[in-house]
C-alpha cells in the first residue's frame, strides 16, 4: 500500500534502487575478480581495483540517503526496517568489494600461473559464492523473504566447497612447483572467495529481517 | 524454520500477567445515543505504567478513557455496557459513587482548563473535596504535586498570582498537578500535549515518565513519537475497535495486524 506522504515511497524507492544497484556491481566485481585470476588480466585487474571506489561511494551515499530517511520522515516499523537494513547491506556488498579487489591485487603479485585444476577448483568456489551473491540481490529487489530464506539455509555448501580448495590447496603444495609467496596468495584468495558467500548469507538475513521483522537464528554450520 | 510470510490475523491483544494489571476492560460496548462507538473492547492497563491509546480520529480512543472514570455519565444518552474492572471492582456498576471514582481516576484533557483561581488554590481545591488537611499539610502537598508536575520551580514565588497567567504549557502541568494532589491511583490523559509547544511537550513527557512510577497512566494521543517515547504499552483502535494490543516496542518495530501497520506508517487506509 502506498504512502500519504508519497515523498516517502519514493524515497523508499530509490533507496532500493541503490541498493539493488550497489549489489549488481558487486557480483560483478566478483565474477571480474575470477576472470583475472583465470586469465592474469592485468588491464582487467586495474579496473576491479577501480571498480571498488565505486562501491565504496554507493555505500556512504546509502547511508547518508538512511540517515536522511529517519531523520525527515520519522519511519516505523518496516519503514524503519528499510533503512536500518539498508546501511548494514550496503557495509556488506562495500566489503565484498574489498575483497574482490583483494584478489585482484593477489593475481597481479603471483609470480607464475597455477595447475589448471587448481583454478578450476578455486573458480568453482568462486563461482559458487558470486551465484548466492545474485541470488541474494534477485531476492532483496523482489522483496522475497522465501528467496532469502533459500540462500542462507545454503551457506554450508561454500563452506564444504572452501574445505575441498583447502585440500587441494594443501595436496599442491606438497607437490611443490609454486613458490610460497604463490600460496600464500592462493590460500588468501580462497578464503576471501567464501568470505563472499558469508556475505552473501549475512545479505539474506537482512533482506529476511527486512521483510519479515524476524531475525534468522541458528545459521546452519559445517 | 517456517518463514512462510502468513496472512496477518484482523486483531491481536496481548493478554497481560493478571497480576500486573490494575485496570481491565471486558466486553465494553458504548453507545451515543443510539449510535454505537465501541465494540466489545477487551483491554488491560498495568500497573506503575504508561498505556497509550492511538488510532484515527473518531476511532474512539478518547470515549474509552471517558468510560475509564464514567466521564460520560455526565452526558444524558451515553451508556456502557460490558465491566470496567478497577482492582477487580467494576466501576460501572452503580453501587460505585462517581465522585470517589473520579479521586481514583484522575482525568487531564486536551485543552488546559485552569480555574480562575490562584496557582495554589488550582491544586489545594480539590484535596478540600476529599480530605481536612491542616494549612501546614496541605501546603505540603500542594508543593509536592507541584513539584511532581515539575511546574515548582516555574511557580514557587507566585503561588497566589492566578492559574490562568501561566503560559499554555505551564497551565497544562498545573492541570497535571491538580490531578495528582488527590492522589489518584490512575492519571487518564486526553491529548495532553497537543495544544503545547516542543518544549513544553518534553517537560511534560518528562513529567509523565517520572509519574508512571507511582500511577497507573493511561494516554491518548495522535502523536506517534509520544507514544513510542512515553508508553510501556500501545493499543490501536479503529472503528470503535481494538485491533492491537502490545508491547510499545513490538508495536511501533513489528505490529501484527495490517491496519495498525498502515497506520502508523502513514499509508492509505
Amino acid at each position: 500500500m502506498e504512502h500519504t506522504l508519497r515523498a516517502v515511497d519514493s524515497d523508499l524507492g530509490a533507496m532500493t534502487h541503490g541498493i539493488a544497484a550497489m549489489g549488481d556491481l558487486a557480483v560483478s566485481q566478483v565474477r571480474a575478480a575470477l576472470d583475472v585470476f583465470v586469465r592474469r588480466d592485468l588491464d582487467l585487474a586495474g579496473k576491479v581495483v577501480r571498480g571498488d571506489d565505486a562501491l565504496d561511494i554507493q555505500d556512504a551515499e546509502i547511508e547518508k540517503r538512511a540517515i536522511r530517511f529517519i531523520a525527515l520522515r520519522q519511519p516505523m516499523a518496516d519503514d524503519l526496517r528499510r533503512p536500518i537494513a539498508a546501511m548494514k547491506i550496503a557495509m556488506q556488498l562495500e566489503r565484498v568489494g574489498d575483497l574482490g579487489k583483494n584478489i585482484a591485487k593477489r593475481v597481479l603479485r603471483m609470480e607464475a600461473s597455477p595447475p589448471p585444476g587448481l583454478v578450476a577448483s578455486i573458480v568453482g568456489l568462486g563461482e559458487l559464492s558470486a551465484e548466492r551473491l545474485a541470488a541474494v540481490v534477485d531476492a532483496f529487489r523482489a522483496g522475497d523473504a522465501q528467496g532469502a530464506y533459500s540462500v542462507w539455509l545454503k551457506d554450508t555448501d561454500i563452506d564444504e566447497r572452501h574445505e575441498r580448495v583447502l585440500a587441494d590447496l594443501i595436496q599442491g603444495m606438497s607437490a611443490g612447483g609454486q613458490s610460497a609467496g604463490d600460496w600464500a596468495h592462493l590460500l588468501f584468495i580462497a578464503k576471501n572467495l567464501e568470505r563472499i558467500g558469508d556475505h552473501a548469507t549475512n545479505i539474506a538475513e537482512l533482506v529476511h529481517y527486512q521483510i519479515t521483522g524476524r531475525e534468522l537464528e541458528d545459521r546452519p554450520k559445517l | 524454520m517456517n518463514t512462510q510470510i502468513e496472512a496477518p490475523p484482523e486483531t491481536a491483544v496481548l493478554q497481560l500477567p493478571p497480576e500486573t494489571v490494575k485496570l481491565t476492560v471486558q466486553n465494553l460496548d458504548f453507545y451515543y445515543g443510539s449510535k454505537q462507538a465501541l465494540f466489545d473492547v477487551t483491554v488491560s492497563f498495568a500497573e506503575k505504567a504508561v498505556t497509550a491509546l492511538i488510532g484515527p480520529s473518531g476511532c474512539g480512543k478518547s470515549t474509552l478513557l471517558r468510560v475509564l472514570n464514567r466521564m460520560y455519565s455526565l452526558y444524558p444518552g451515553q451508556k456502557a455496557a460490558g465491566q470496567v474492572l478497577l482492582d477487580g471492582e467494576d466501576v460501572l456498576s452503580s453501587r460505585v459513587d462517581v465522585a470517589t471514582l473520579r479521586a481514583r481516576v484522575g482525568m487531564v484533557f486536551q485543552k488546559p482548563t485552569p480555574f480562575p483561581m490562584s496557582i495554589y488554590e488550582n491544586v489545594a481545591y480539590g484535596v478540600r473535596l476529599y480530605e481536612r488537611l491542616s494549612r501546614a499539610d496541605m501546603d505540603a502537598r500542594v508543593e509536592d504535586s507541584l513539584r511532581r508536575a515539575a511546574l515548582w520551580e516555574e511557580v514557587k514565588d507566585k503561588l497566589k498570582e492566578s492559574g490562568l497567567s501561566l503560559s499554555g504549557g505551564q497551565q497544562q502541568r498545573l492541570c497535571v498537578a491538580r490531578g495528582i494532589a488527590v492522589r489518584p491511583e490512575v492519571l487518564l490523559l486526553d491529548e495532553p500535549a497537543s495544544a503545547l509547544d516542543p518544549i513544553s511537550t518534553a517537560k511534560l513527557e518528562e513529567t509523565i515518565a517520572e509519574l508512571k512510577r507511582d500511577y497507573t497512566i493511561v494516554i491518548v494521543t495522535h502523536n506517534m513519537g509520544q507514544a513510542a517515547r512515553l508508553s510501556d504499552h500501545t493499543g490501536f483502535m479503529y472503528l470503535g475497535k481494538l485491533v492491537e494490543f502490545g508491547e510499545t516496542e513490538q508495536v511501533f518495530t513489528n505490529p501484527v495486524t495490517a491496519r495498525c501497520r498502515d497506520y502508523i506508517t502513514g499509508r492509505f487506509g
